[in-house]
Parts: structure tokens; sequence; C-alpha cells
């Protein structure tokens, strides 16, 4: 199958200035990209770090001697391009807070505490459906300098690579219905309402596991079409 | 399964944020191992071994101690390690990806080959080139751009550079320092030097 890329489908990000969002200000490019044809450069893409995901790196919840504090949760979902197909074998990686809503970085400075059975930390390659899974902690909101009593809604970071270099995103998935939405200038980024809501992802009560662990799915859109759409008909 | 729903769009960008370093680009800082580093370089690769370096700065002309570049390359031969490129593969395990976290001056590098030229959609070379994507703490989607060396004759005819205003073209150029295989080439997000970035 040959896939093209259509421009238009990035109209779903945000634009680079978003003045809410402060640091956006002096790092958004003041000149209109340049617009260029796809090439072969474009067209193509790593396939590559698949061969240092390693059994268990999917689990953030067993990456030390004891159990990190918190509530596991199971997030899943598959990873699919424009038409709804699975994209398989696609790199997912995965860093994020810890329950209290601290990460692991030196420049955290925010006062809740560090976990020392958390990184935050994980990856894993989606299955030939396109289907991904990790185990983590749910985590934790916490708040930011970008304005007044600014907190960020509780969100795990994820890069997804694809098929190509122009299929690359790095995102960030929330959990619903989170009080924090209408107040934070990065959810906010993106223009559409609807575009908003596939950043959300849905609990699922089907695949939470008993006595175990909540489970939330979060399916993940990359760029791709089929050039020829007919021929699947 | 919902294996057959048609998507309303695309998944958007978030910011990489500023503490992405303990996932992406431990480099022995953390309790993780890094996925990729800042060498393209395989024991088999053939080609012209370089190195590129330069800093990232923003639009007041300060150095972005939280920015991530990743590279995209074709081999010395002008063929991509992707099975979407049909032609021979004779580094086989050339990949051509890198991946390399600012430092607290900005400074970035990357440890490669010189590509070879790639064709565009006509058929005709294209002067070699690197695709990068640079993603940073303020960058709510990343940008893409692209590096091309001062050095290559194959230049002046590039279809890609030729899109460019010629005033801005010096943006795009890693500069080879005497006698040195070392190219440079600052970022600038922002401002009068504002590199050129791609709508792709």
């Amino acid at each position: 199958m040959t896939f093209i890329y259509p421009t238009g489908s990035n109209a779903a990000h945000p634009l680079p200035l978003s003045p809410d969002y402060k640091s956006s200000i002096k790092r958004a490019p003041n000149k209109p990209l340049i617009p260029m044809p796809h090439t072969l450069s474009e067209l193509t893409g790593p396939v590559y770090g698949h061969e240092t995901v390693r059994e268990g790196d999917n689990d953030l919840t067993t990456q030390h001697s004891g159990e990190p504090i918190g509530e596991r949760i199971i997030v899943h979902g598959h990873v699919r391009d424009e038409d709804g197909r699975g994209v398989p074998n696609s790199l997912v990686e995965i860093w994020q807070a810890n329950s209290c809503g601290r990460y692991v970085h030196v420049r955290d400075q925010h006062p809740a505490p560090l976990d020392p059975n958390f990184t935050g930390a994980g990856r894993t390659v989606s299955d030939a459906s396109g289907y991904y899974r990790f185990v983590t902690i749910k985590p934790g909101a916490y708040p930011w300098g970008n304005h007044h009593n600014a907190w960020r809604p509780a969100h795990i970071h994820l890069s997804v690579f694809g098929y190509s270099f122009v299929t690359r995103l790095v995102t960030q998935m929330y959990f619903p219905n989170d009080p924090l939405f209408p107040f934070d200038p990065i959810f906010n980024s993106v223009p559409d309402e609807k575009a908003r809501a596939r950043m959300v992802s849905s609990f699922d009560l089907e695949n939470t596991q008993p006595e175990w662990a909540l489970c939330y799915r979060f399916d993940i859109v990359l760029r791709g079409k089929n050039a020829t759409p007919m021929e699947n008909h | 399964m919902q294996e057959s729903v048609k998507p309303d769009g695309i998944t958007p960008s978030q910011t990489v944020g500023p503490f992405f370093k303990y996932g992406l680009t431990p480099t022995g800082e953390y309790a993780w191992n890094d996925a990729f580093t800042n060498s393209t370089l395989t024991p088999d690769v053939s080609g012209d071994r370089i190195r590129i370096e330069g800093r990232v700065f923003d639009g007041d002309g300060v150095a972005v101690p939280d920015a991530m570049l990743e590279i995209w390359q074709a081999d010395a031969q002008g063929r991509f390690a992707d099975p979407q490129d049909k032609r021979a593969l004779p580094n086989a395990s050339f990949r051509g990806f890198a991946r390399c976290g600012t430092d607290k001056e900005g400074n970035y590098s990357f440890e490669t080959i010189k590509p070879g030229a790639v064709p565009d959609p006509a058929g005709q070379p294209q002067a070699p080139h690197i695709l990068v994507a640079v993603f940073g703490r303020g960058m709510l989607r990343h940008l893409y751009t692209r590096i091309y060396f001062s050095d290559e004759a194959g230049n002046a005819a590039d279809p890609v550079l030729a899109l460019v205003p010629a005033d801005r073209r010096a943006t795009l150029m890693a500069v080879r320092e005497a006698g040195k295989p070392v190219y440079r080439l600052d970022l600038h997000l922002q401002g009068d030097n504002e590199t050129v970035f791609f709508d792709v």
C-alpha cells in the first residue's frame, strides 16, 4: 500500500504560537513555514529502536525493587492511520510524573515526594494490528509557573513514530473529565474541540482487571492515508 | 475491537515539555536505557564520517537548553534504511536515525556520515541533506527543517532549496570547519536569523 500524507491533516495540531502558553512566545517561528512536496526523504522513516525494547519495558510498575505508590492503571489502544488501519511495529515511548505529580527530572522542583520505585519511563512496539499496552501508575496533577495558580491536568507524554518521518508525533494523553481542562493553555492550544477530545483517554471497564487495575483506552491516530482508497473496496 | 472505525482526524501534537530527558535522552544520567543515541554510525557503514554540531537559540538569542533534535538521512549512496526505498541497501546495519538533547548552553551534536544524493519525485537528484525534527518546551508541535552542506556543488540545483528565498538559504547550510570533518549549524527558532522550517 502506498501512503500519502496530506498536510491539511496538520490542521488538528496547535499553532506554534499560542500566547497563553508563555514558553511558546519566544520559541515559535515568526515566518511562515515553507511548503514543499514530499520526497523520498520525507516519505521514509526509521524502523529502529525496536531492538532496544526489552521484555517488561511496557510495565512501569516493575522497574525497581518495590512497587510504586499510587493507583495502578493499564493504558492500551491502537496506533492507527487516518483511514483507521492499525499501524504495526511502531515504537511507542512514554514518560510521566509519579502519582504525586513529581517528575524524576533533576529540574523538577515541585515539592512533592519522589518515589524510589518509580522512574516513569516506558516503551513498547505496536503489534501486527497496531495494538500497544502499558501498565503504569496514574500520574498526579502538578503546578507550573505559566500563570497564577497554574496546574497541569494529569497526563502521560507519548512519542510515536509510524511509517515515515512526517508521521512522527509527540503528544500527551489526558484522563477523562479532568476539572483542569478549561484552565490549561497546553491542552487548549489545540483549536478544535473534537481534536482536543482525541487527546483524552476513555475509561475502559471491560478491560479493567478486577482486584488489580483500572484500564484506560487511548487510540493514537497518525498521519497517512491510502493513496488509492478504491483498491480496498 | 474497534478495528474498522474511521478516525475523525489525527491525534494533535503537544509539547515534549521540559522533563523528557529521563525518558527520551537519558544518556546514562537516569535509571533508563537509551533507545537512540546521537550517532548513526555502525561498524560496517561506508562513506565519509562527519560530525555536525551547533546550538539552538530562541527569539531573544538565548540558548535553548531543553530542545531535542532528531535526524533522518540516507546512507552515502543516497539510500534509506526503509522497506519503502526499493533500492538495494549495501550498508545493511546503517539506519540513518539519531536523537540528541541540547545541553545547558544549547549545544547539540551528531556523529554520522555524509549522505548521498536522493532523488526528488521527478527523479532529479536532491543535494545531500539531512532531515531534522526539532522538539522542545514551548514548542507545541515539532518543527521540520533540513541540513545541507555548504561545500556541495549540487546545492545550486536542489529543488527544495529552490523553494527557499535566496536570502534565507544560509540558515540551512552546515559550514565545514577548515581541515576537520566537522560541520557547524546553529538553529534559530525565531528572529532575524530564523531557521527555515518546512510545512510537510
